[in-house]
């Protein structure tokens, strides 16, 4: 340790020296740097999206034709469980983080993130998190099971994996609040002089907004979360109808964090495709103010919209009427968005390399998922659909070709930044087309099982469900082996290939300071602050 | 082998659009159920699905143009435009419009579900891990409904029974509630344990279960015929092997079914109480030898 800090403080004494980051492990275990913690988020969550992927795939498996043939239904649910927490919080959110560090500071002209030390333990917090949360599949009793919103009571017959699954949410919250904290105060601070408020790139404007989000709801749920705790092992009774307590009250409480969180996972998206359709069609944003202030008003709605989650609990009926109204609000901001990337694209010149590729399947395929969640928003409606595979078609369709596909493409669109290298754009482009088929495969006859009657969250089906399910089971291998590609094309490209140029892309220059660095970025970048005019 | 066939059978159906995508239009959407509410329900979903079609085509058709024609690789030159006021608030105002235009029906199908008078027949429904009861609350009538023992031997984990070899796979029990046609039934709903949610999909309406708390629902079945659902809100292990057999039947059938149940549980009853009797003599015999022994 000793060491460590003198090494530390030498560094400090000789600044001016253009030193490079420290060898080996070490570097990667104590570096205060933006990158390397960036790289290294980034890392992390396509190492999770490969773990939950692979949870999915047990799912699909199972739920291949009817009849039990691979797992008992209690695993099953512990799988269902598990890969929807290790896709919201260890791949999802890290990813948007990872890029949030990688760029953000390039995006504003920073030299690096306002608070490095508490980003190096933000990250190192995720890892002990999802750690305890693998570790929870082998404790006595199985992994969680009771679905990744923990409903009670049915959460409180978990075994020994309770507490250890609530303290991973415990460690995942505190990250994000860390690291919400830090993309705020890097943002408030360290712009380059010129740099005003409304001249920031998109994707900052989105981090920004989506920081405040997490902000104000990842303490809520670590509250509900806490109240779980005490209930199962300190005898209170917040939950508990028997002791005084209401089980619908940790729904309200659930979804007030739970809504927000999709936003969480959605803005960046957002402003990843903000940042990609202006440069590939070669035009200026349209709309850049309307972006903004949809985006904001999106965030604000979020909070006024969770009881839709829960339609059914029994509300009276003032309280379903205006949930029903406020989620319909949802549609303008989030339609504005969608006809300002349109018309981005109108009367522009648009090429197709994979990033592009990626951002269009976004846009098409996020407006399917736009179009049912209006669709869910109807309160008499969505007594049909919920708890119903058309619900998990429709988050499918925001999160995976939605949240995903536009982290993709961001990492199509950075990765000749990051690595200095042009990946194998030829299959990037293999890669965009099995994903884009696949993802449709997998996804969209969901939305006929579930109007047919197919409950969510169950192990085997009634026969009459057996054709659309294995369809979707063929699609989910399909795009599961897909992504091996895609971790073939990042590790190919991290080793070498075509040197990139400053601006990678045609002109990129205009759209943003991050093109104005060498590629690869250098360690340090803008110690002197660039000048925006 | 045959898994494998089968795979090969719904690749194959999946590259020549064969039998999936031919299936009915009823395997591909909403049910249009047996009750009023189902049918409005229906009606709405329709409505909006259409709005969503109609939305999709002019947006997808502008992005499909703006993509074929505005190429890099047909020399399309940029323009430089950034904004356009104009079609920034038609393209605000016109979905505020359609929202109204879709809320309006919404609410008064919501205040129709939510009108529980008169009602003509009250049952309450009590989820447990993992089945469901049923009390006929003013008729004396209790009882509890399972998953068919037929279902149940074909679920165990490789039983190597063909689950297209049972009659209604996973949606039959061995007690189905029972109701009469044409009557407002309402549903007083709760739970033993965790929360379910009790789900007839041809009725229109779902309503959680929930410890602590009676929800309440109602649906009126035109036809007679036998409506099958699921529990639909994650209960635990067997979260999948609890379903619901509603039988809708005439009303002098319903009566008819109703005064068996009465009589059944009559004859129970009088069993139970004769048993008693008899148990309760015997122990005053044991112990008035005991006492003559004693002498």
């Amino acid at each position: 340790m000793s060491t460590t800090h003198t090494q530390a403080h030498g560094h400090a004494h000789e600044h001016h020296d253009d030193h490079g980051p420290a060898k080996g492990f070490k570097r990667w275990l104590t570096t205060t740097n933006h990158k390397d913690i960036g790289t290294m988020y980034l890392v992390f969550s396509l190492v999770m999206f490969l773990v939950g992927g692979a949870m999915a795939l047990v799912v699909r498996a199972e739920l291949f034709m009817p009849g039990m043939q691979l797992v008992d239904p209690g695993f099953f649910n512990t799988m269902t469980t598990v890969h929807a927490l290790i896709m919201v919080f260890g791949a999802v959110m890290p990813a948007t983080v990872g890029l949030a560090n990688w760029m953000i500071p390039l995006q504003i002209g920073a030299p690096d993130m306002a608070l490095p030390r508490m980003n190096n333990f933000s990250f190192w917090l995720l890892v002990a998190a999802f750690s305890l949360l693998i570790l929870s599949l082998f404790m006595p009793g199985g992994g969680p099971a009771a679905g990744w919103t923990l409903y009670p009571p049915l959460v409180l017959q978990t075994g020994d994996a309770l507490p250890l699954a609530i303290f991973a949410i415990h460690l995942a919250g505190a990250s994000s609040i860390m690291g919400a904290i830090n993309i705020i105060v890097t943002i408030m601070n360290l712009r380059a002089p010129g740099m005003t408020l409304l001249k920031m790139p998109l994707f900052v404007w989105t981090w920004l907004i989506t920081a405040y989000l997490l902000i104000a709801v990842m303490p809520v749920f670590a509250g509900a979360v806490t109240m779980l705790l005490t209930d199962h092992f300190f005898g209170t009774t917040f939950f508990a109808a028997a002791g005084g307590g209401d089980p619908v009250l940790y729904q309200h409480i659930f979804w007030f964090f739970g809504h927000p969180e999709v936003y969480i996972m959605i803005l960046p998206a957002f402003g990843i495709v903000s940042e990609i359709i202006p440069t590939f069609s070669r035009k200026p944003l349209f709309g850049y103010d309307a972006m903004v202030y949809a985006t904001a008003s999106i965030a604000f709605l979020s909070f006024i919209v969770w009881a839709h989650h829960m339609f059914t609990v029994g509300m009276p009926l003032a309280g379903e009427m205006f949930f029903m109204l406020s989620t319909m609000l949802i549609a303008v901001p989030t339609g504005v968005k969608v006809f300002n990337w349109t018309a981005t694209m109108w009367r522009g010149s648009i090429s197709f390399e994979p990033p592009m590729l990626f951002a269009l399947a976004f846009l098409f395929l996020f407006t399917i998922g736009g179009f049912s969640g209006l669709m869910m928003a109807i309160a008499p409606v969505d007594f049909q659909y919920h708890d119903t595979y058309f619900i998990v078609a429709h988050f499918h369709y925001v999160l995976v070709p939605g949240a995903v596909f536009a982290i993709m493409a961001g990492v199509y669109y950075w990765l000749p930044k990051w690595t200095g290298h042009m990946y194998d754009t030829k299959l990037a482009n293999i890669h965009f087309w099995m994903s884009s088929i696949f993802v449709n495969v997998l996804f969209f006859p969901q939305h006929f099982l579930g109007l047919a009657g197919m409950p969510r969250r169950i192990p085997d089906y009634s026969t009459q469900f057996a054709d659309w399910n294995m369809v979707s089971s063929i699609g989910a291998f399909g795009f599961g082996l897909s992504q091996l590609l895609f971790v073939y094309i990042i590790w190919k490209c991290a080793k070498g290939g075509a040197k990139a140029s400053h601006e990678v892309w045609d002109d990129a220059r205009v759209h943003g300071l991050e093109w104005t660095v060498p590629s690869p970025a250098p360690y340090h970048t803008f110690e002197e602050a660039p000048v925006v005019k | 082998m045959k898994m494998v066939k089968r795979a090969f059978a719904a690749g194959a159906a999946l590259l020549l659009g064969a039998s999936p995508a031919m299936a009915a239009w009823s395997d591909l959407n909403l049910r249009v159920g047996v009750t009023e509410l189902s049918r409005e329900i229906y009606d709405l979903h329709m409505l909006i699905l259409w709005i969503c079609v109609a939305i999709a085509v002019a947006v997808f058709g502008v992005m499909i143009y703006s993509i074929a024609t505005f190429r890099k690789s047909k020399g399309a030159v940029p323009a430089t435009f950034d904004h356009n006021t104009k079609a920034e608030v038609i393209w605000t105002v016109i979905p505020v419009l359609i929202l109204v235009g879709m809320a309006i029906p919404a609410a008064k199908t919501l205040v129709k579900i939510d009108d529980m008078r008169g009602s003509e027949l009250t049952i309450k429904v009590t989820g447990y891990q993992w089945k469901w009861q049923y009390e006929y609350v003013d008729q004396g009538v209790s009882f509890y409904s399972t998953l068919a023992r037929s279902s149940d031997e074909a679920r165990q984990l490789d039983s190597g029974v063909d689950p297209g070899s049972v009659d209604n796979y996973l949606l039959e029990v061995d007690n189905p509630l029972v109701v009469p046609q044409g009557k407002k039934v309402r549903v007083l709903i709760t739970a033993n344990d965790v929360i379910h949610a009790w789900w007839v999909p041809d009725f229109g309406m779902k309503k959680d279960a929930i410890p602590g708390y009676i929800n309440e629902m109602w649906f009126r079945a035109d036809e007679p015929g036998v409506y099958r659902g699921q529990c639909a809100e994650l209960c635990g292990r067997d979260h999948g092997f609890m379903p619901i057999v509603v039988v809708v039947k005439p009303q002098a059938e319903y009566e008819a079914w109703l005064q068996e149940q009465q009589a059944a549980r009559q004859a129970a009853a009088t069993a139970a109480a004769q048993t008693a009797q008899a148990s309760q003599q015997q122990v005053e015999t044991v112990a008035a030898l005991r006492v003559a022994n004693a002498e």
